[in-house]
């Protein structure tokens, strides 16, 4: 195959009709590269934070998903059973391994069982947190990692997901900034997924039906920490997304 | 309106010089009565567009050559089609691409064409016109006129502004009737499907007279809704604004001139 | 895949008598184009963003080779493999090799395009693997042996009738008596029947929307997220994409992902975009073993530095067949290969030669619709009349066409003769037709009075006309 690289590179040099860059090009791509800048970010992802809790709600009703708010993350083992109560699901879910999901008062739930771990297949309902919530299209970030397993995002056919208002950005680029902070310049998790309601379909005759593969619901615990209020809205180097460090799949 | 007489070349097009001359007519009117004085230069055939459409450069290339040098020294020049026009303002520059000389000229040329509803609109600042015309009609945008000049509003206001018409917007006016220049008679039953759906939605807005800015569209709707049946008239748009539509619409027999009652085509 | 392109033209007339495909390609219409309005009209940015993503692309093509070597270092750095494949031979004979490397039996497949185009079930099939389609719309065209008749929406050809008789048919461990008749007991069956086949999969290939030269990331864009499933529960996660789809950091695959689904399905965003990088690090709890990325040329390599460049800025949104009145018409199917539409009719001929597929590039009326909506903004009619200059070079187009051409060109360009003939003949043809003010027949213009009559001129030119009344004649 080495071959065959050398044949396309060759081939692509004689279509630009040159052979490598020059120095210069070069290093201009190099910084290109090395700086990444955004590009348009359209005014709906530049509110003022505040206004962004609300159009990540707003956007996520649009897309069926579903979405209650807390003032406290000791609310989530309550909200959880409560929402699997409403839509008659059995009383089991599956938690995503982090400390902080973890220490919630989940036994206050004495008829709900949670384990930990990555999906299996006969898992019903997924439970775990987000790395960045974004309002501009009411789009949930994951970062996979030993406290986020992809397959908790896929598998079961419920998936809730804890995300806190100081976690939620206006733009996709806040999310990039705050993950390169997380995992370094040029370096990424296995995995980001962004997901953007429940998973749907409309490969017959153009009617659009949920739960196609993944998850038929998406229901969100939007937590109106105090950071939401406090921290700077738009600063992706102030720690906005999750600044108080315990949020991320690598805290 | 301007105030010192333009003068404006009428790029006449093939099809209104061979099939429907009063549709020439009926420009020079509007843009004599617009105060324009209007000169029709004698060597002009074709603007070049189904030798261009076919790959044929050569034969494009001459044919632009020609019109640059007839229309030389026009204050404007107009052409009572937005395909035609087009092909002037945006397709000859690109064919003297290696001429710069050539491609100065045609650029030139391109600035001063314009499609002749638009140019009264946006150029002379017609807002109103006169006409007698009396009716429903629905209007169909040609994809040329309307995609690469951006001709959608202008002839609905004008229309809108005339107090006998009443607009009836067909559904999915903006969709190619399936003329396409040499496309009807390479895929002709594609093209048949695409003026189906096109007679099919101008019968069901209601209007008794389909209108539109290019000749080639109007004889590909004409011939289909007469096929079909249909009592819609077609016109171009430029006989109801000169107010010149009294005469047979496109593909009606003319009643002035009937002859034998079984006189049969060849 | 064997091309039947050249065979358009009865494929076109098979199509249109097809009152079944007829109906299903009505969805097509109701389905995409008032959503993509809608959704551009939501985002005042829209346009402003299909510059910056025609900018990006454009930017990253002038410099490919230094963003793919960059790419593949980058992927190699996170413990991936990228395989470059000249041919879509060697890429189908490295993913075989992949394959057989960990004695895989079963492969599931999220959607792709270039496996369509490199025909890649076929081979593996005929090496003894069970290649298992995911995506809904791919799973439905597998039971029925076809392939896809839309780059984005693979089944839209069919009826929900057509897919529950499949279905019953294929599925034949289920009840009979079973409900089946609405689309969302269909989802429910295909989610049920391929639930077991994601955990049975040894290998999983998707393809890819974007590579990331920063990071080393393959993107994919879904709605179902079998994409995810297929990717991340195998061993092994093989990336087949050809190389224009690499763009230099993750802010660029942004701006083009903000106008992607909008022109696609009319969606703010898709359901499931997913960043993969590598293969899962050792701590991860789940993911695959073993990540590889075929980087097909395939042709591109020639496409780039000549006129057909822009068309590497295609995204695969759907959008030109969207909004084509040619698509609407015959569907996907007629094209006769993997890409149908207006940006098939440019691609194709890239791929398979203009010989095969030069019916493609001459099917359009250029009403222009789809270089209206592309959001890379491909100036797809333009790209298609080149391909008709290289035919019309090549002495390629029918010679009864040429004929005609070189006639009328022969008169256009001598305007004396040109007006003295036609003054002439539009006589003559009025004359004729002026009883009846039109024709139903007339030699020479079988393929325009088959469907439609011809008006009859009005009798003299304009020409002649305008000189009567420059002369104070009896003209208007």
């Amino acid at each position: 195959m080495s071959t065959s690289r050398q044949h396309i590179l060759g081939a692509l040099r004689r279509s630009l009709q040159r052979d490598q860059p020059s120095a210069e090009e070069r290093k201009q791509l190099e910084a290109r590269l090395a700086d990444p800048q955004a590009g348009l970010v359209p005014a709906r992802g530049q509110r003022p934070h505040a206004e962004q809790l609300d159009l990540m709600e707003e956007m996520l009703r649009e897309l069926a998903a579903t979405v209650v708010r807390l003032d406290d993350a000791d609310q989530v083992p309550q909200a959880v059973a409560d929402y699997l109560k409403g839509e008659n699901l059995p009383p089991q879910v599956r938690l995503a391994p982090r400390g902080d999901l973890r220490a919630l008062p989940w036994s206050d739930q004495p008829l709900l069982e949670v384990t930990e771990g990555p999906a299996r297949e006969p898992d019903t309902t997924a439970v775990t947190g987000a790395f960045a919530g974004i309002a501009e299209t009411g789009t949930l970030m994951m970062a996979s990692g030993p406290e986020a397993p992809i397959t908790l995002n896929f598998l079961p056919e419920n998936h809730i997901v804890v995300l806190r208002g100081s976690q939620v950005v206006g733009a996709y680029e806040e999310a990039w900034a705050e993950l390169r902070q997380r995992f370094g310049q040029g370096a990424m998790p296995r995995a980001v997924n962004m997901i953007t309601g429940p998973s749907r379909t409309g490969d017959i005759e153009q009617t659009i039906q949920l739960g196609a593969h993944g998850p038929r619901r998406l229901h969100v615990l939007l937590i109106d920490d105090a950071q939401s209020s406090g921290a700077s809205p738009n600063s992706v180097n102030g720690g906005g997304v999750n600044g108080d460090g315990s949020d991320g799949p690598q805290a | 309106m301007a105030e010192k007489a333009q003068r404006v070349g009428l790029f006449v097009t093939c099809l209104v010089d061979l099939i429907r001359p009063s549709v020439g007519f009926a420009a020079v009117k509007l843009l004599e009565q617009a105060g324009c004085r209007v000169e029709v230069p004698r060597a002009q055939t074709c603007c070049g567009q189904p030798a261009y459409n076919s790959g044929d450069r050569a034969d494009t290339r001459a044919i632009a050559e020609q019109v640059i040098d007839a229309f030389a020294g026009f204050d404007y020049v107009v052409a009572p089609s937005g395909s035609c026009a087009s092909m002037i303002k945006k397709h000859y520059p690109g064919l003297f691409a290696d001429d710069p000389l050539l491609r100065a000229k045609a650029e030139d040329l391109a600035e001063r064409t314009f499609e002749l509803v638009s140019f009264l609109t946006d150029v002379l600042g017609v807002e109103v016109v006169e006409s007698s015309f009396s009716g429903a009609v629905t209007y169909h945008d040609s994809c040329s006129g309307l995609r690469e000049l951006g001709v959608e509003a202008q002839p609905r206001k004008l229309l809108n502004n005339l107090p006998g018409v009443e607009i009836r917007e067909m559904e999915e006016s903006n969709v190619c009737c399936g003329f396409g220049g040499t496309f009807c008679v390479k895929y002709p039953d594609i093209s048949n499907k695409m003026v189906t759906n096109k007679a099919d939605f101008v019968a069901a807005s209601g209007a008794g007279t389909l209108l539109a800015g290019d000749l080639g569209c109007l004889m590909n709707m004409a011939g289909k809704l007469q096929r079909q049946g249909a009592a819609v008239r077609v016109r171009h748009v430029a006989e109801v604004l000169a107010d010149m539509a009294d005469g047979p619409a496109i593909g009606e027999p003319d009643p002035g001139s009937e002859q034998n009652k079984s006189g049969s085509a060849a | 895949m064997q091309s039947s392109s050249p065979a358009f033209k009865d494929n076109a007339r098979a199509a249109l008598a097809d009152q079944t495909l007829q109906k299903a390609l009505k969805n097509v219409k109701s389905g995409f184009i008032g959503k993509r309005a809608k959704a551009r009209e939501r985002l005042p940015e829209f346009d402003d963003l299909r510059d910056a993503a025609r900018d990006i692309k454009n930017h990253t093509l002038a410099n490919l080779d230094f963003y793919l070597e960059r790419y593949e270092e980058k992927v190699q750095a996170s413990g991936g493999q990228v395989h470059w494949a000249a041919t879509a031979e060697e890429a189908r004979a490295e993913i075989l090799k992949i394959c057989r490397d960990v004695d895989a039996k079963v492969v599931t497949k999220g959607k792709s395009m270039i496996s369509e185009e490199i025909a890649l079930n076929q081979h593996l099939e005929g090496a003894g693997l069970e290649v298992v389609e995911t995506d809904l719309g791919e799973y439905i065209i597998q039971l029925r042996k076809e392939v896809p008749s839309h780059i984005i929406a693979p089944a839209v050809h069919l009826t929900k009738d057509q897919i529950e008789a499949d279905f019953r048919h294929h599925h034949d461990k289920l009840p009979a008596e079973r409900p089946l008749s609405e689309p969302v007991q269909l989802v429910a069956e295909a989610r049920q029947m391929l639930r077991q086949r994601y955990l049975d999969a040894d290998v999983g290939i998707t393809g890819a929307n974007f590579l990331v030269a920063e990071t080393g990331t393959s993107i994919i864009v879904t709605n179902e997220g079998n994409g995810d499933l297929t990717q991340t529960l195998p061993k092994v996660h093989i990336v087949i994409a050809s190389l224009e789809k690499v763009v230099p950091n993750l802010e660029d695959a942004t701006t083009i992902l903000r106008v992607l689904a909008r022109s696609a399905t009319g969606q703010e965003f898709s359901a499931y975009t997913t960043f993969s990088t590598g293969p899962r690090r050792p701590e991860d709890p789940d993911g695959p073993e073993q990540y590889h990325v075929i980087l097909l040329d395939n042709g591109r390599s020639q496409m780039l530095g000549s006129e057909f460049q822009d068309m590497l800025r295609c995204i695969r949104c759907g959008a030109c067949m969207n909004h084509c009145p040619v698509y609407h018409s015959v569907g996907g199917h007629a094209y006769g290969w993997v890409y149908p539409g207006p940006m098939g009719a440019v691609l194709t001929p890239s791929l398979i030669g203009v010989d095969e597929a030069g019916h493609l590039p001459n099917a359009s009326t250029f009403c222009g619709r789809c270089e209206a909506v592309c959001p890379m903004r491909i100036p797809l009619p333009r790209m298609m009349r080149h391909w008709r200059e290289r035919e019309f070079e090549r002495h390629l187009s029918p010679k009864a066409v040429r004929f005609g051409l070189a006639a009328w060109a022969f008169f256009a360009r001598r305007p004396q003769l040109y007006h003295r003939l036609m003054g002439v003949k539009m006589r003559l043809l009025a004359a004729f037709g002026r009883n009846q003010g039109r024709f139903n027949a007339l030699p020479f213009a079988g393929g325009w009075t088959k469907h439609r009559d011809f008006p009859a001129p009005e009798g003299k030119t304009f020409q002649q006309l305008w000189a009567e009344r420059q002369r104070g004649g009896p003209a208007s």
